[in-house]
């Protein structure tokens, strides 16, 4: 279970998070709603220990973030980061292997079931054709897939996802979400994701983190956190409220 | 190959050598100059690959290389320093170069290095900068050297290895065993850094920690490299890119690799360097240059 107990970050002086706090249970899907520069991706950055907290305490399975070692604390938070490239000719399959670093020793080679895993998590993520196509030859949706195929392959207890979505066509962009819905549910960990999109957090997560200027705003479950006065109070925009009628969630239609 | 290469460098010379019915002489032409020479020549070329292969990996950039990075430079100063302040002791020289060597590679890196990370340009135009800093204050020094002095250490600054002594060799070779070891041991980190920084230190490597050990033990390795031989330049560009080729980008592949193919490389260079116009030489580093400065070329537009 991931504890967030009131933090707060300071970029050069600037508070980019003040006492923010959140539990994820697990096998629980939190979105993390708010508009640009409101603190979203430095919370996922300083809960994986890559941005250092000022205040407050992260923890996790009862222990600080920041007792565990780098690949202690890797084994147990994989993150979606966005994109990014290299300029050395690797694979695919190379790729997704980076994420089995964290089970293996200094000198180590993959074992096999480091190769099995990274097999499954290829054909989950509809990409074993792919598997030995070079990654800058690839476009930037197919990127995007296999950068969550690899943090899939760490088996990690918490997936954070920093806008997993933004460069992908409609039918991955649903094959990603139900990909991290079942594996939230089959292997119990959880996911915090970031995105843009109002109606794929309604349809997908268990629980809504609204952010503003670095401050929870709202958080709960969708129904209750995506209100007309909460999305024009940080988007500052006008929507219109309804039910799905194919789920039953709660669906949001902005107003131009 | 390595082998194959060794023997026809130790048979090919000025003085041309039958391995049977050896004349003192020519025994004496063998085993006290040529073959100290030749492995000195695989020991430096091994290790002048093997910390290119790993600087390009830790910078995420194929082109880094020792030579126009200013780390051979760095480690020249350090090595001329010694040569006119501690003309006695042996080991000063060693030691000098990687100081220098760390230095240049220090500086390079934090110019670099700005707010947004590292690119390219920034990173050829900084290490130009410092070597030509560094070239500049190796061309004053050469002034306060007399005559004689002065050629032998012209030819030593473009790589040279025909000053090749048994000690330096036994030194070399340690060098370049223990830091080949310890850069394949960093060979799966350096796999995720090639990704990014940040990326790696999210699948758990200890960014810091591999920077710090791929830094000393690649300036060590040029260090020792270039108070042997001088800056023989372009090996640590040519050799990993054309391993790369050959094996993928795996760096657990690619650093054991780079350190045969970079001794192969370099003992082939040299038997060129000394055949071409025999019986005079001329510097390995000039054949090395006249190589890797095309492909260099070649690369940057590539990228």
């Amino acid at each position: 279970m991931l504890d967030i107990d009131q933090i707060s970050v300071r970029y050069d002086g600037r508070e980019v998070l003040r006492d923010v706090s959140l539990t994820v249970k697990p096998g629980q899907i939190v979105a993390l709603l708010g508009a640009n520069g409101a603190g979203k991706t430095t919370l996922i950055r300083a809960t994986n220990g890559s941005v250092e907290i000022e205040t407050g305490e992260i923890w996790m399975d009862g222990k600080t973030i920041r007792s565990l070692s780098r690949r202690e604390t890797a084994k147990k938070i994989a993150v979606v980061a966005q994109e990014n490239e290299t300029k050395f000719p690797l694979t695919v399959l190379e790729f997704v292997l980076a994420g089995r670093f964290v089970h293996g020793g200094a000198f180590g080679w993959e074992t096999d079931e480091d190769l099995r895993i990274a097999e499954s998590v290829l054909y989950e993520c509809d990409l074993t054709d792919f598997r030995d196509r070079f990654m800058n030859e690839l476009s930037g949706g197919e990127r995007q897939r296999v950068v969550l195929a690899r943090a899939l392959a760490v088996e990690a207890e918490i997936l954070l996802l920093d806008e997993p979505t933004a460069n992908i066509d409609l039918a991955h962009q649903a094959l990603m979400f139900r990909l991290v819905r079942a594996r939230c549910r089959e292997m119990n960990c959880s996911a915090i994701v970031i995105t843009h999109d109002l109606n794929l957090a309604a349809e997908f997560a268990d629980k809504i983190i609204l952010l503003k200027n670095g401050e929870v705003h709202a958080q709960g479950e969708p129904r209750e956190v995506l209100t007309s006065e909460n999305l024009q109070s940080v988007f500052a925009v006008n929507v219109l409220l309804d039910t799905n009628p194919a789920s039953g969630n709660v669906r949001v239609t902005t107003i131009y | 190959m390595l082998v194959a290469a060794l023997v026809l460098a130790a048979a090919l010379g000025s003085e041309r050598l039958s391995f049977f019915d050896l004349t003192e002489q020519q025994r004496s032409i063998l085993f006290d100059i040529r073959l100290p020479r030749v492995f000195l020549g695989a020991c430096v070329g091994a290790s002048l690959a093997v910390a290119g292969a790993a600087l390009q990996s830790l910078l995420r950039n194929p082109l880094a290389e020792p030579y126009l990075l200013g780390v051979s430079n760095g480690a020249a100063l350090g090595t001329m320093l010694a040569f006119v302040f501690f003309t006695g002791f042996e080991f000063a020289r060693p030691v000098f170069a990687f100081a220098g060597a760390v230095i240049a590679t220090v500086v390079v890196y934090r110019m670099a290095k700005s707010r947004a990370g590292m690119n390219v340009e920034r990173l050829v135009l900084s290490g130009v900068i410092v070597t030509t800093f560094l070239s500049s204050i190796i061309v004053l020094l050469t002034s306060l050297l007399d005559a004689a002095k002065l050629r032998s250490f012209t030819f030593w600054l473009l790589g040279d290895l025909s000053q090749a002594t048994k000690s330096g060799f036994y030194l070399t070779l340690a060098v370049v065993v223990i830091g080949t070891i310890v850069l394949s041991s960093q060979a799966r980190a350096l796999n995720l850094m090639m990704i990014g920084e940040r990326d790696a230190f999210d699948f758990g490597v200890e960014v810091n920690r591999v920077r710090i050990v791929v830094f000393g033990a690649a300036a060590a390795l040029v260090g020792t490299a270039v108070a042997a031989s001088g800056s023989v330049g372009y090996v640590g560009l040519i050799v990993p890119h054309l391993v790369r080729l050959a094996v993928g980008s795996d760096n657990r592949l690619v650093v054991p690799f780079s350190a045969l193919a970079g001794a192969t490389f370099v003992v082939l260079a040299d038997t060129a360097a000394r055949t071409l116009i025999a019986p005079r030489e001329l510097p390995v580093g000039a054949i090395t240059a006249l190589i890797g400065a095309p492909l260099f070329i070649y690369l940057l537009r590539k990228n």
